[in-house]
C-alpha cells in the first residue's frame, strides 16, 4: 500500500446557520479516482474548496505527501501541485491555448515569446492525447476541446492532484469516453485525481474509491466492486431509490403537437432551429437529446411562443399557427415546464400558493367578477401540495424559500394539474436532488399514461433514454435522427449527438 | 435575538433613517444658530399639537396620500412613475375643465364628475409612457419627468390665455370655480375638507386592487418577473400600460382635490407647477417607499410627512431660519429614507436568516 497523497482529516467548515461540512475525512492515494458523491448542498463543493485554499476550515487538517500543510489560498494549492478543473472554464476566449497558458502561469508570464510553451504544449498533449492545437482560439473550440485546454493548462504545471467538478456535465457520450481514458493515463502516471459527478453509472465506470456526503457528513466509503447504483443512491439520499423506469407498453394515438420545418433565429440572430419536423402523438414521450445549445432550447421557446417563429409552423390540437404567443398556445392545450425554473417557472416572491394558480388566476373559481377568492386558491393549492407532496411549511411561503426540487414541484404541479393535453417539459431534474427526481419521473409516466402528448427536452441522456418512446436527436439546430426507443443505443446516439449521422 | 428583533425588521431601518436625517438638521439647524430643541418642539407641535395642526396637516398629507398610493401601484409593476407632478397637473386641468363646462351641475353629482374627471386627466398623462414603455421599450424614468414638464408649460400655456380670470392680467390664474365643485368642509370646526375621504377610499381601493384583484396579481407578477409572468400567459406590456394609467389616475385625482380643495378655489399656475402641486409627485414617491409600497401604510407615513410640511412653517417662525433650511431638512429626510432602502432589504433578510448564507452547491 502506497502512502496516501492527499489527507483531509475529521474536516468540519461552519457557515452561519449551516454546518456545510462536518468530520469530513478524504484520503487520496497517488495513482486514484477518488469520487466524491453528493446530493446538491451535501457539502462536495466547500469540501474541495477547502481543499483549494478557497475557504479554511474551522476543524480538521490537511496533509500533503505525508507532511501537514495549511492551504491558504489557490496560490499554495498550485505551489504544491493541485489543480482543479472548474465546471465553468477559466479560460480567456478571446486569446490562444498557449496564450492562456502562458496566463496560467504567473509571473513567468511571457505572452512575447509563446515557441517554448507551444513547444511543451504539443509534448504535453502527445503524452496524453489531448489533441489540442496551441494556436487555437477558445471560441473557436467546442466544448470538450475547452476543457482539453483547461486540463492540459493544469498539466503544464505539473500538476500532482487534480480536482474535476462534475466534468461531464457539458460532454456528448464519445467526449466522456475520451476524457475517461485521459483520466486513466493521468493516473497510470501517479496523479491523483478527485472526481466529482452524480451520474451514477460514470461514477462505477471511472472510480477507484468513492466517498459519499449527505447533509455535509460523510455517509459512506465504498469501492465500485463493493456496490451498486442502487446502494449508492441510497447513501446519497438516505433511504432505498428505485433508479429503473419501466415504460409500459402502449398505443400512441392521435398526433397533438405538431412542428412543421420550423427555423428559430437565436440570441445572436443566427438560426439555432433549422427545418425542424416532428410530431407527437397522445400517450407518447419524444425524448429532445443533444449537447447544451444545439437548439433545444429555442425550439421550446419557439413552441411556447416566447420565441419569434422565422418561418415554418406548429399545431397544438390540430390548431396551426406560425405566431404562437404564450396565452394562446396555453389556450390551445399547451403547459410549459421552463428549463429555468427561477426565471420562468415561477416567482420567488409569490407565495406558493400564488405560484400554484400563476395560469389560472384569472378563471373561476379563482377570481370572480375581477375578485381573487382567496378561499378557492388556498383550496386548490393545499390540494396540489399534498398531491405532489411539495415540501413547505404552508402554502403561504415564499417560493424563493424552498428547495430546487420542491419548486420543480411547483411548477409540475401547476402545469400539469390543468386540462393540457400537451406537455413541453424543458430539463425537469436539472439541479433537483435524485428522490425530487424520482419523484418527477414518476409524475411524467403518470402523465403519459392519462394520455398526454409530452415532449422532454433533457441533456441527462440517460433521462431521456429511460423514459421516451421515441429520441429525437438534434445537433446544431437540426435534427439528425429520430429513433424509436427500442433501437437506440448509447454508442448511436453518442454519435448523432456529435453530428456524425 | 433575532426572533425578538424580527417583527420590527421592516420598521427599524427606515425609522433610524429619520432619526439619522433628524441629527443632520441638528447640526443644521447649530450652523444657523437656532436651538435645534426649540426649533424641533415646535416642529411637533406645529404638527400634530392640537386640532387645527392636526388638520392641517392632514390637508398637506392628502396628495402625498393620493400619489404614493399610485406609486405603490407603478412600483409594485416594475415601472418607476416620476411622473406624478405632471399627472397631478393634467388632473387638474381637466377637472377644471368639467368644472368650467358644467358649473350648474348639482354638487352632489359634480364633486365626483371632477375628481373622476382628474383620475382620467392624470390617468392619460400615465398610460403615454407606460404604452411607450411596454411596446417600444422608451425608458419611462425619462419620459416620465420629461411628461412633467410638457404638463408644466401646457398649464401655462392654458392659464396665459384661454382660462385666465377675467380681468387677472399676468397672473396665472383661472377664475373663481363653480362652488358646486367646492369640495365640502368636514363638520368638526377645522379646514379639514372632504378630500381626506377621497384619498383614503383610493388608498382602500388601491390596497383592494393590489392584493385583492385579479388584476393586481397579474401586476405584482409582472413587476416581480416578467419572465414568469410571460410564460405563464399574462399580458406584458397591457400590465405595463395599465399600471402607469393606474398610477397617473391617482396623481390626477390629487390634482382635483387641489384645485377644488383649495381656498381660493381655482386652478393657480402663478409661481410654477411645484407652487401648485406642493411637490407632492416627488414626496409622494418617498411617502409610498416609505410605506413599504403598501397603499395603507402609505397613507401613515403621507401624513407624518405632512406633518414635516406643515410643522416646518412653524420651526421656521420659532427658531427664525430660512424657509430654504425648512426645505433642505425635508430634503435631507427624503435622502435618508430612500437610500435606506437597499439596507432596509439586507436587514429583512438577515431577519429571515438569508444573509451570508454561502451555497453548499
Amino acid at each position: 500500500m502506497q502512502p496516501p497523497m492527499l489527507e483531509m482529516r475529521n474536516i468540519t467548515k461552519r457557515f452561519p446557520g449551516v454546518v456545510a461540512n462536518e468530520g469530513v475525512d478524504l484520503t487520496v492515494l497517488p495513482g486514484q479516482v477518488h469520487t466524491l458523491l453528493g446530493e446538491n448542498g451535501a457539502g462536495k463543493s466547500t469540501l474541495v474548496k477547502i481543499l483549494y485554499g478557497l475557504y479554511q476550515p474551522d476543524e480538521g487538517n490537511i496533509s500533503f505527501d505525508g507532511s501537514p500543510i495549511n492551504i491558504d489560498s489557490p496560490a499554495t494549492a498550485i505551489g504544491i501541485g493541485i489543480g482543479m478543473i472548474h465546471q465553468h472554464f477559466m479560460l480567456v476566449d478571446t486569446l490562444t491555448v498557449a496564450e492562456n497558458v502562458a496566463l496560467g502561469l504567473g509571473k513567468q508570464l511571457s505572452l512575447t515569446n509563446l515557441k517554448p510553451i507551444r513547444q511543451r504544449i504539443e509534448e504535453v498533449s502527445e503524452e496524453f492525447g489531448l489533441r489540442v492545437n496551441p494556436d487555437a482560439y477558445i471560441w473557436q473550440m467546442a466544448v470538450g476541446e475547452r476543457q482539453r485546454a483547461e486540463i492540459l493548462k493544469a498539466l503544464y504545471r505539473n500538476v500532482r492532484l487534480l480536482v474535476l467538478d462534475e466534468p461531464t456535465a457539458v460532454l456528448t457520450p464519445p467526449e466522456v469516453t475520451d476524457l475517461f481514458v485521459t483520466l486513466k493515463q493521468l493516473t497510470a502516471d501517479g496523479r491523483g485525481l478527485v472526481f466529482i459527478s452524480h451520474k451514477l453509472n460514470e461514477v462505477m465506470e471511472i472510480s477507484d474509491e468513492i466517498t459519499v456526503l449527505r447533509d455535509g457528513k460523510v455517509s459512506g466509503h465504498t469501492r465500485p466492486a463493493e456496490c451498486t447504483r442502487e446502494s449508492l443512491a441510497t447513501l446519497m439520499v438516505g433511504r432505498p431509490v428505485e433508479l429503473t423506469r419501466t415504460l409500459e407498453a402502449q398505443t400512441p394515438g392521435t398526433p397533438k403537437l405538431e412542428v412543421h420545418s420550423l427555423a428559430v433565429r437565436g440570441d445572436r440572430g443566427k438560426l439555432a432551429v433549422e427545418d425542424v419536423s416532428l410530431q407527437v402523438h397522445a400517450g407518447e414521450i419524444v425524448g429532445i437529446v443533444g449537447v447544451s445549445g444545439n437548439g433545444q432550447r429555442e425550439l421550446a421557446e419557439a413552441i411556447m411562443g416566447l420565441r419569434e417563429i422565422e418561418s415554418g409552423e406548429i399545431a397544438i390540437n390540430s390548431q396551426q399557427t406560425s405566431t404562437p404567443t404564450p396565452k394562446q398556445v396555453r389556450q390551445m392545450g399547451l403547459a410549459y415546464v421552463p428549463e429555468e425554473r427561477m426565471k420562468y417557472g415561477s416567482i420567488g416572491d409569490f407565495t406558493v400558493a400564488e405560484n400554484l394558480v400563476l395560469t389560472d388566476y384569472n378563471r373561476p373559481p379563482y377570481v370572480r367578477r375581477g375578485v381573487l377568492s382567496l378561499s378557492a386558491i388556498e383550496q386548490r393549492s393545499k390540494q396540489l401540495v399534498d398531491d405532489y407532496s411539495i415540501r413547505t411549511p404552508n402554502t403561504q411561503t415564499l417560493t424563493r424559500k424552498l428547495s430546487g426540487g420542491n419548486i420543480q414541484k411547483v411548477v409540475l404541479a401547476r402545469e400539469f394539474s390543468g386540462d393540457a393535453e400537451v406537455l413541453l417539459v424543458a430539463q425537469p431534474t436539472r439541479g433537483v436532488d435524485i428522490g425530487a427526481a424520482e419523484y418527477i419521473h414518476q409524475q411524467l409516466l403518470t402523465q403519459r399514461k392519462q394520455g398526454k402528448a409530452i415532449l422532454l427536452i433533457s441533456e441527462d441522456l440517460d433521462e431521456v433514454m429511460a423514459l421516451s418512446d421515441r429520441l429525437v436527436v438534434m445537433y446544431e439546430g437540426a435534427i439528425m435522427g429520430q429513433i424509436p426507443k427500442q433501437e437506440a443505443t448509447t454508442e448511436q446516439i453518442g454519435l448523432l449527438m456529435s453530428g456524425v449521422s | 435575538m433575532r426572533w425578538l428583533l424580527r417583527p420590527f425588521a421592516g420598521l427599524a431601518v427606515p425609522a433610524a433613517a429619520v432619526i439619522a436625517a433628524l441629527l443632520v438638521g441638528v447640526v443644521l439647524l447649530g450652523v444657523f444658530g437656532a436651538n435645534p430643541i426649540t426649533g424641533y418642539r415646535a416642529l411637533f407641535t406645529g404638527a400634530f399639537g392640537g386640532p387645527d395642526e392636526l388638520a392641517a396637516t392632514a390637508l398637506k398629507s392628502i396628495p402625498l396620500m393620493l400619489v404614493g398610493v399610485g406609486i405603490c401601484i407603478a412600483f409594485r409593476t416594475g415601472v418607476i412613475n416620476i411622473g406624478g407632478e405632471g399627472q397631478i397637473i393634467m388632473g387638474a386641468i381637466l377637472a377644471t375643465l368639467v368644472a368650467i363646462a358644467l358649473p350648474d351641475v348639482p354638487r352632489p353629482i359634480l364633486v365626483p364628475l371632477v375628481m373622476i374627471a382628474g383620475g382620467i386627466g392624470g390617468g392619460i398623462w400615465g398610460a403615454i409612457p407606460g404604452a411607450l414603455k411596454a411596446y417600444s421599450g422608451v425608458n419611462e424614468i425619462l419620459s416620465t419627468i420629461m411628461m412633467n414638464i410638457i404638463a408644466g408649460f401646457f398649464m401655462s400655456f392654458l392659464l396665459e390665455d384661454w382660462l385666465i380670470a377675467p380681468g387677472a392680467i399676468k397672473i396665472q390664474q383661472t377664475k373663481r370655480l363653480t362652488p358646486n365643485a367646492d369640495l365640502p368642509i368636514l363638520p368638526g370646526g377645522t379646514r379639514l375638507h372632504l378630500g381626506i375621504v377621497v384619498a383614503l377610499i383610493v388608498a382602500i381601493l388601491g390596497y383592494l386592487l393590489l392584493f385583492r384583484s385579479g388584476l393586481g396579481l397579474r401586476l405584482r407578477a409582472v413587476g416581480h418577473n416578467q419572465h414568469a409572468s410571460r410564460a405563464a400567459g399574462m399580458k406584458v406590456e397591457l400590465s405595463i400600460t395599465q399600471a402607469l394609467a393606474l398610477s397617473g389616475a391617482c396623481a390626477g385625482i390629487a390634482g382635483a382635490v387641489l384645485v377644488f380643495g383649495s381656498e381660493s378655489h381655482r386652478l393657480i399656475g402663478e409661481g410654477g407647477p411645484l407652487a401648485f402641486t406642493q411637490s407632492a409627485g416627488f414626496n409622494g414617491i418617498v411617502t409610498a417607499l416609505f410605506g413599504g409600497l403598501h397603499p395603507l401604510f402609505t397613507v401613515l407615513s403621507s401624513y407624518l410627512f405632512g406633518g414635516m410640511l406643515s410643522g416646518g412653517i412653524s420651526l421656521q417662525r420659532a427658531v427664525q431660519v430660512p424657509q430654504a433650511l425648512v426645505i433642505a431638512l425635508n430634503g435631507v429626510v427624503v435622502v435618508f429614507v430612500v437610500s435606506s432602502l437597499l439596507l432596509q432589504n439586507r436587514v429583512r433578510r438577515w431577519a429571515e436568516g438569508e444573509v451570508q448564507m454561502e451555497d453548499r452547491a
